[in-house]
């Protein structure tokens, strides 16, 4: 028949299409998660090749015979009535026993496999609490002289230190994930989860909130930078240090001056300027020039960026907390606009912030 | 019946209402009207949940597409889901469940037929209801499993959004959420009480229909059918009507919880007033995943009907098929939290849920087996129906092997909440429930209304739906690999990304011309084709085929006696008749 010959030749451009997506995706970075850069993930990617191995063969086998049957047993006109066999009890026992066998050795291989990745495997670790907001990361360190650290879109990391990261949130249920390190742990209120991460080598993984969250879910990303040790050390010591006061007339100081009657400083805190009990609404901003993201991970921290966001969070990241200082809300800086030098000085000031 | 006595009162007194034609669909307690008015239904909301699949996939053929805004892409996601399985699979199963039964097993009717009506008219309701939602802009919003505390409010944040709360209490309230940290208002808006709503009516509409399945099917079978004898699709139909009898109330109070929480200031979900959100998802999955099952248990049904028909031989191995159906019944109450492995059960806990899941997989491996084995050595005939039962096995047999990969727990902490999960779904959901109702569509056309669909078209269908399904849902396995997570309403471009959503969205195309070439042959058939169709079109077994298509009111002249498990073969073929040859 034309049709079906014709039908086969389209499934093929079909197939054709699909192998091409899945050849050219391979050219840019995913954070995958068969692409393992710790042991966590390593494992885990392990265990799907197994498991992806014995798939295909299942379904090979029983396609085939499937296949077979179509083809040898399909209706010819001199197609002998076929015998009315109604089972064999001794073939089922067979294909009722193999799949247990198999399905229970997995099933070994998933139990030891997990109570391996349940407890870390050394006790020199590194730790983290992770606040999940609505719709942002924030990552908290206890410097070894007491001293909170608070961070925004990045969870540093030395490589080779095993990393405990205590799960925390105080609004809906998000879950921690960086696929390239490990598998993913919710973050739910009144649980006090908890979840490690090691990684192997440098480098700058993504991470992302993978529980549906609310309106902004698709941007709530981090990065992980895992780095050496030393250079873990110096970033951590660098930074516990609080901003200096600005001398009076200097831009600093006008651009602070921005800051206070804008209203950026009733959600954000600069350590060394903002008063001690300010109810933190939005990211620390301490060392706001030292992160590669902001925004929730969705932009590049650059000035450019960081101008776009200042005036138009709400087009950048519809329903975030973070007001677009553009002049469209009453309530927002007294419904006015920033002019061009006040977000000049703003965004100079910040991105100095190291 | 009594036909003529009827027809000489109606001339006399004035024609009724229930008379007419519209008015003798709406008031009819005949389980062949309300089967066929049910799977009408299911249908139509088969089209607007498509309409909702072809929209998300709009908005993700791109990166940083603009099709769909945040807040209306988390509705459209929602309704999409709520509507494939509460909208279009139930009610369609339960409509060939409701217009089959009776006949496969030789009764006149459902035990309660205006009981039968009400479930009926429930789902209609429960399916208006929600839809009104998007009149007030206010459609559910947080995913079809609806996780607390996104979906959680408390009276005052509702009454605040409605602008009748005074100065001071909106100060009152914010202090208050200040202070309790957990009890938020993340479902403010109306959004998640059309939602709560909605399923109850269908939750309810299920029950009474499940009650009556299982009156009719233990009750009512004509003489000589013993559960035994019983065709498997009403097997399945009774087993999936005991899980929803269990699974369902499951739901319902999850649901009123929330609620009371929402309206009334309980905080049974609310961790800062010391509930627990995890509440919520326990309850919600002891319904879930019993409801999966419910959803493809009738799927297995039709198409252990359709492959023994057009093969020429019995179901293999009958027994095994059907107990393998109980076993999977029993053992969906004890899988639940395998939806939850992510969310910090101790080890042991998560070790027993993945070996009850393990376990669960064999009976299914066990019917696939069957399945093939029917094949094996008949005489096949491919027919429109046959090509989507054979169709089932293969893309059924990828939602089975990649479902066990989910339960693989250390594999499953990377993979849950990503594409790969919409990936399982999708081929058991599409590849298995959907590709047995076409299948069951196109079988039992002919007996529903007496017509036969055209059969070239329905195998351009065929086609079109196996490879639009594959080029639409594979791509998601890569894709969740790959590290993209579910319920994203977009994603940046350079991730390795673009190319697969692409090839999803082309596929999600091919998916909406495989249903037009559906309603255009429906069309066709019921415009053009005379409605001739004999009795028996396929050389079927069952009872159903022992009547007229379609079958009178009264469904049978006289109620056939039953010797054996293929009662139409036994009559056509007497010297080769099953209980002469095979002990049963």
């Amino acid at each position: 028949m034309r049709f079906r010959a014709k039908m086969r030749r389209w499934a093929g451009v079909a197939l054709l299409a699909l192998l091409a997506s899945v050849v050219l995706s391979a050219c840019e970075k995913s954070p995958s998660v068969l692409d393992p850069a710790g042991p966590i993930a390593t494992s885990e990617a392990n265990i799907f090749w197994f498991i992806l191995g014995l798939s295909t063969l299942i379904f090979v086998v029983v396609t085939a015979v499937l296949l077979y049957s179509v083809f040898r047993f399909r209706a010819r006109p001199d197609s002998p009535a076929p015998r009315q066999i109604h089972g064999n009890t001794k073939i089922e026992i067979a294909w009722t026993v193999a799949p247990s066998v198999i399905l229970f050795i997995v099933l070994g291989i998933t139990i030891g496999t997990m109570f391996a990745l349940a407890q870390p495997a050394d006790a020199n670790t590194v730790r983290v609490r992770a606040v999940a907001h609505q719709w942002w990361w924030e990552f908290q360190y206890t410097a070894p002289n007491g001293q909170t650290v608070d961070v925004a879109d990045e969870l540093h990391m030395p490589v080779g230190t095993v990393v405990e990261i205590s799960l925390f949130s105080d609004n809906v249920i998000h879950s921690m994930w960086v696929p390239e390190l490990g598998g993913k742990t919710d973050v739910i209120p009144g649980h006090d989860n908890k979840m490690w991460l090691k990684a192997d080598k440098a480098g700058r993984y993504r991470g992302e909130c993978a529980e549906y969250c609310g309106t902004q879910h698709a941007h709530m990303d981090f990065v992980a930078v895992a780095e050496d040790s030393g250079t873990f050390q110096t970033w951590l010591t660098g930074q516990q240090a609080a901003v200096q006061k600005p001398a009076n007339g200097t831009p600093d100081a006008n651009a602070l001056a921005v800051f206070q009657s804008a209203g950026c400083s009733g959600c954000h805190v600069i350590n060394g300027i903002s008063p001690a009990n300010i109810r933190l609404i939005g990211p620390n901003l301490t060392h706001f020039g030292s992160r590669g993201l902001i925004a929730g991970g969705v932009l590049d921290n650059n000035p450019a960026n960081l101008r776009q966001w200042i005036l138009h969070a709400q087009q950048v990241k519809d329903g975030s907390d973070m007001p677009s200082f553009d002049g469209s809300v009453p309530t927002v800086n007294g419904g006015k606009a920033l002019t061009s030098d006040q977000l000049d000085s703003l965004v100079n000031y910040l991105e100095s912030l190291q | 019946m009594a036909v003529g006595t009827v027809a000489t009162r109606g001339r006399a007194a004035r024609r009724r209402w229930s008379q007419t034609a519209l008015g003798s669909w709406v008031t009819t307690a005949d389980h062949k009207r309300i089967g066929i008015m049910y799977i009408y239904t299911g249908i139509f909301f088969f089209f607007i949940g498509g309409i909702e699949a072809a929209l998300i996939r709009l908005q993700l053929a791109r990166p940083d597409g603009t099709v769909l805004s945040p807040e209306a892409y988390d509705q459209v996601f929602t309704m999409h889901g709520t509507t494939m399985i509460f909208l279009f699979v139930m009610p369609t199963m339960a409509g060939f469940g409701n217009y089959l039964v009776p006949l496969m097993i030789g009764a006149r009717d459902m035990a309660f037929p205006r009981l039968n009506a009400l479930g009926y008219w429930l789902l209609f309701a429960g399916g208006l209801f929600l839809y009104s939602s998007f009149l007030f802009g206010a459609a559910p919003n947080a995913g079809w499993f609806s996780y607390a505390p996104l979906t959680e409010a408390t009276p005052t944040c509702l009454a605040n959004q409605v602008g009748t709360l005074s100065a001071q209490a909106q100060a009152q309230l914010a202090a208050n959420a200040a202070a309790a940290g957990g009890a938020g208002c993340f479902g403010a808006g109306a959004n998640m009480d059309f939602w709560i709503i909605g399923i109850n009516l269908l939750g309810v509409a299920s029950l009474v229909g499940a009650l009556n399945f299982v009156v009719t099917i233990l009750r009512m079978r004509a003489p000589g059918m013993t559960i035994n004898r019983m065709p498997l699709f009403a097997w399945m139909t009774m087993i999936t009507s005991f899980l929803l009898i269990f699974a369902l109330p499951s739901l319902t109070v999850a649901s009123v919880l929330l609620l009371f929480d929402r309206h009334l200031g309980t905080h049974f979900y609310q961790a800062g007033a010391g509930g627990d959100p995890l509440l919520w998802q326990h309850l919600f999955w002891s319904f879930g995943h019993p409801e999966v099952y419910v959803l493809i248990l009738p799927a297995f049904g039709m198409v252990s009907e359709i492959l023994p028909v057009f093969a020429g031989k019995p179901i293999f191995g009958y027994t095994f098929v059907a107990w393998s159906g109980v076993a999977i019944g029993f053992l969906s109450f004890t899988v639940w939290a395998h939806h939850m492995f992510a969310v910090g059960l101790p080890t042991i806990a998560q070790a027993f849920f993945a070996s009850t899941t393990t376990m669960i997989a064999i009976p299914t491996a066990v019917k696939i087996f069957n399945w093939v084995a029917t094949l094996y050595g008949g005489r096949l005939r491919f027919t429109t129906a046959m090509l989507f039962a054979t169709g089932f096995i293969a893309m059924f047999l990828i939602g089975g092997l990649n479902g066990a990969a989910l339960g693989v727990v250390p594999f499953d902490y990377q993979i849950t909440d990503t594409y790969f999960v919409v990936s399982h779904i999708h081929y058991v959901l599409f590849g298995g429930a959907a590709m047995a109702i076409f299948g069951g569509v196109f079988y039992w056309f002919p007996k529903m209304s007496g017509r036969l669909l055209d059969e070239t078209l329905g195998k351009v269908q065929f086609w079109l739906m196996l490879v639009g399904m594959n080029l639409a849902f594979f791509p998601m396995h890569i894709l969740g690999l790959l590290g993209m997570p579910r319920r994203q309403y977009t994603y940046p471009p350079n991730l390795g990304w673009d190319g697969l959503n692409l090839t999803s969205s082309i596929g999600v195309a091919v998916l909406v011309v495989a249903f037009l070439v559906f309603l255009f042959n429906y069309a066709k058939t019921m415009l053009t084709a005379p409605v001739n169709a004999p009795g028996d079109p396929w050389d079927g077994f069952t009872l159903e085929w022992a009547t007229t298509s379609p079958p009178p009111a009264h469904n049978f002249d006289t109620i056939p006696v039953v010797r054996g498990r293929r009662p139409m073969w036994d009559q056509k073929h007497p010297e080769l008749a099953d209980w002469r040859t095979a002990v049963h």
